[in-house]
């Protein structure tokens, strides 16, 4: 029976103090963390974290990928592409884009389960005016699921309502998230949430009680309370997502991550979605399953501050005098055609003749010489350490001073790197680190130039 | 490989070299102009029109023979641009050399001059060819920089004494820079305002490197068995070697930063071509590319002057101040005179040039054995390197 194969999320370190936000806008403070992405990841580099790492060692994917965010990286070209490829899939993946609404989540869910073999991704940044609710309420995340026969947790039942509803809206590329009046949003979803509640579990002939775990997934706050209240405390806890907070398109699927992780075979889990509509999903956890490894681990421990300015700065909503230096040039496109494996899929060559490791790629081997004789060698998973390292105050790179680090590669290579996720982080010659999918800088004509970083070894990556 | 001293020695015959500096006033073709003329006319009884060839060094600030050719008004010369990164001066010297040697031409001219402020930076834009954008963004400073913790690694000395040997480089040229009247920074700087400096990258402050600069030097050469006619005092070529490296160190996972073969290499070969077999004794001075204060401090081992792991020392005790045994960049260097690319390499010669023949002023110097002058381009495991001998004495002498 089609399902989810396997599962993950992706939740970027960074941590923003919701009170710093009231204190710098001598505004109510709020409690707790939300999750930032770095000044180098976007919704495209996040949904690559969470289908490699959902996809993990099993590399052979047969079927389509969809895409869901709310805040694509481009439009016209397509993000699913970036993903598809720097995910590891195939050629012959289809790759599609669920973009623009915050319910292309759900959307993008059950088009992989009508699909039967497919990759789900969503993910999010979350950001809005300085001050709103949605800023700090908001949480930068992903989610990924293969979807395939041999399910740990499998589909039982399935409902889709949707209703046009001006609850928010906001304009492409805009930051203001405009939403109608509070109790307007609550008296359309809260029903429209308990309908399809009702009819998905009349479907499956269960009663809310038999179900283990629950995730109601809404950017509207009141409903999302009215809604838990139907369940029991523990039914509804998802753990340490709990106090995330809203992930956009990515949400339902950062839920179903925690939701399936608490839970044992035979259990149920339900996941509804409810934003321009509902939709319920309710899934049955097989004998194959098998928790653990899902990237919630040290989820909320492994985690380092980010100041409110640098997240307003990193979201580009303080712009900061740039340093005296030349523009950014940006990478073209018929180049990054050309060495596509290795700049998308960090696919570096083995040398036949000497053994070494070619990064990047070459025709002759740069130490054996030998010409023509490479093959293609993935570098993802190959284990790495800091051979040496400076501080760049000179650095293109948004935050200053850049980290730069020569790394070698265990069994041969090196290849120097910006260091990731390494902002007032001590990093030391022989630390171990691991490549990440993310964005070098946005050049002048727009062109985002996606590459292959390292950041330090966390718990999580063993 | 065979590499040879040429078998028609070559002499320099006339210079000059422009005050190096932010020229907000002069344009590349003013300053083609006065390193060209000045040349010229440091020969006397020479005609620009008696020269029969011409080798521009320039990096950015033109391309083409027609970037020397037009604001000088001249018809009907081979002119030659030539590049090799920030060796780009001592390229368009060795070429001139090797076409007055074979016979080709009798006189000819390599000029080397740069037009850098106008681009409103204080760092240097590299031309670049589009790419995928993966090579990987260094500052030259933070390339550079890779160099001090992998000289400490090597060697077993702590980073705070490479640190303070560096500290003594940029106190030493920036010395030496305040008695040069052409040089870009002319003030003598103490070594606690040197080793206070905030960082720009890793252990390099904005005191640990060159300064980029507006500037032109030009040079006049013929053969060795016609200088005579010409001044009696040439400055004769010994030496003229060129070493690029394969470019691969920087992803060679057996490559140490603190490793500039292609100076070394590009050293042994001036030494095999001068007779040179103990060049800390017998080279008398040195001009060197100090565009960064730990390249100098490498550099001082790569030929051959300190032994390994000792440069640090010898640098901290004097032995390359301009009072010492073996002084080097007398006239400021890079960090202190400027780094006008196309001009620097012909600028190193200048300084030979001046002190040869006893006119270097407040800076002179004895020069008993040979001069050397080593340019180089690129960055640590991705070298182009340069090296220039010169005496007073001719070739066989």
């Amino acid at each position: 029976m089609v399902g989810i194969e396997s599962y993950a999320v992706y939740v970027p370190t960074g941590r923003l103090d919701r009170a710093a936000i009231g204190k710098t806008l001598k505004a109510p403070r709020r409690r707790g963390v939300r999750p930032v992405a770095s000044y180098d990841e976007d919704s495209t580099t996040l949904a690559v974290a969470a289908v490699r790492r959902a996809i993990g060692a099993d590399g052979d994917i047969d079927g389509s990928l969809w895409f869901a965010t709310s805040s694509p990286a481009y439009l016209e070209k397509s993000n699913a592409a970036t993903v598809a490829v720097a995910g590891g899939l195939p050629e012959t993946c289809a790759a599609y884009d669920v973009g623009g609404a915050l319910r292309g989540g759900a959307g993008a869910l059950r088009a992989g389960l009508a699909e039967g073999n497919a990759v789900v991704a969503a993910a999010d940044l979350r950001y809005a005016l300085p001050g709103s609710a949605d800023e700090s309420e908001g949480a930068d995340a992903a989610a990924g699921f293969v979807v395939g026969p041999r399910a740990v947790a499998e589909l039982v039942a399935s409902v889709s309502i949707t209703r046009e509803l001006l609850e928010r809206w906001r304009e492409p590329g805009e930051a203001r998230i405009r939403t109608w009046e509070d109790r307007f949003g609550a008296e359309e979803y809260v029903p429209l949430g308990q309908r399809a509640l009702d009819e998905v579990l009349d479907r499956c002939g269960v009663a809310p009680e038999d179900l283990r775990k629950v995730v109601i997934s809404t950017p509207h706050s009141r409903t999302r309370a009215a809604l838990k209240k139907k369940f029991s405390a523990g039914q509804a806890d998802l753990g340490v997502v709990s106090d995330l907070g809203y992930a956009g398109a990515a949400d339902l699927g950062v839920g179903l991550v925690a939701a399936f992780d608490a839970a044992a075979p035979g259990d149920l889990v339900l996941a509804m979605s409810v934003v321009d509509g509902a939709d319920a999903f309710v899934f049955r956890m097989t004998e194959r399953h098998r928790p653990g490894k899902s990237g919630l681990e040290n989820l909320d421990t492994s985690t380092v501050e980010v100041s409110y300015a640098d997240f307003l700065t990193w979201r580009g909503l303080l712009p900061r005098e740039p340093a005296r230096r030349p523009d950014m040039k940006p990478p073209v496109p018929p180049a990054s055609r050309r060495t596509g494996e290795w700049k998308f899929g960090f696919v570096a060559s083995r040398c036949r003749e000497c053994d070494y490791r070619n990064l990047p790629p070459r025709r002759i081997c740069l130490r054996c010489n030998s010409r023509d004789a490479s093959v293609p060698e993935p570098m993802i998973g190959v284990p790495a350490h800091v051979a040496t390292l400076t501080d760049d105050w000179l650095s293109e790179s948004v935050q200053l001073p850049a980290k730069v680090a020569a790394v070698d590669f265990e069994g041969g290579g090196r290849f120097e790197f910006e260091l990731a996720d390494a902002v007032d982080q001590a990093v030391n010659i022989g630390d171990p680190v691991e490549p990440t999918f993310r964005v070098a800088g946005v050049a002048g004509n727009k062109v985002r130039n996606y590459i292959w970083k390292v950041r330090p070894h966390r718990e999580e990556d063993c | 490989m065979a590499t040879h001293a040429l078998k028609n020695p070559v002499a320099i015959v006339g210079m000059a070299c422009t005050k190096f500096g932010e020229h907000w006033s002069l344009s590349v073709d003013d300053i083609l102009i006065e390193a060209t003329h000045g040349a010229v006319d440091s020969v006397p009884g020479l005609e620009l029109q008696q020269v029969d060839a011409f080798w521009l060094g320039a990096m950015t600030s033109g391309v083409s023979g027609l970037t020397l050719s037009r604001p000088l008004g001249m018809r009907h010369k081979p002119v030659t641009r030539v590049e090799n990164m920030c060796a780009t001066g001592s390229e368009a010297f060795r070429n001139a050399c090797y076409a007055v040697s074979s016979g080709a031409y009798d006189v000819v001219m390599a000029v080397g001059g740069e037009k850098l402020k106008d681009a409103g930076y204080s760092g240097l834009e590299m031309p670049s060819v589009p790419n995928d954008g993966t090579p990987p963004v260094l500052s030259a400073p933070a390339m550079y920089s890779m160099i001090v913790p992998a000289y400490a690694r090597r060697y077993g000395v702590s980073e705070a004494q490479v640190k303070e040997a560096m500290t003594h480089i940029a106190w030493k040229n920036h010395a030496n820079g305040a008695l040069n009247p052409r040089a870009q920074f002319r003030k003598a700087t103490p070594k606690e305002t040197i080793a206070s400096a905030p960082a720009l990258a890793g252990d390099l402050s904005i005191f640990d490197c060159s300064g980029v600069a507006d500037g032109g030097a030009a040079a006049v050469i013929v053969r060795a068995e016609d200088a005579l006619k010409y001044t009696d005092r040439p400055l004769y070529v010994h030496a003229l070697a060129l070493d690029a490296g394969s470019g691969t160190g920087r992803n060679d996972s057996d490559y140490d930063y603190s490793d500039l073969a292609e100076s070394r290499v590009s050293a042994e070969i001036a030494y095999a071509q001068a007779g040179i077999t103990d060049p800390a004794t017998e080279v008398s001075l040195a001009e060197v590319h100090d565009c960064f204060t730990p390249t100098e401090l490498v550099l001082m081992e790569e030929l051959g002057f300190s032994q390994r792991g000792q440069a640090w020392r010898d640098v901290l005790d004097g032995r390359y101040d301009r009072l010492g045994s073996l002084p080097v960049n007398i006239d400021g260097g890079l960090k202190s005179f400027g780094h006008p690319i196309g001009a620097s390499g012909l600028r190193m010669l200048f300084e030979m040039w001046l002190q040869f023949r006893g006119e270097a002023g407040d800076r002179q110097v004895p020069t008993p054995g040979f001069g050397l002058v080593q340019n180089q381009g690129g960055s640590p495991g991705d070298l182009v390197s340069a090296v220039t001998i010169v005496s007073s004495r001719p070739p066989g002498a």
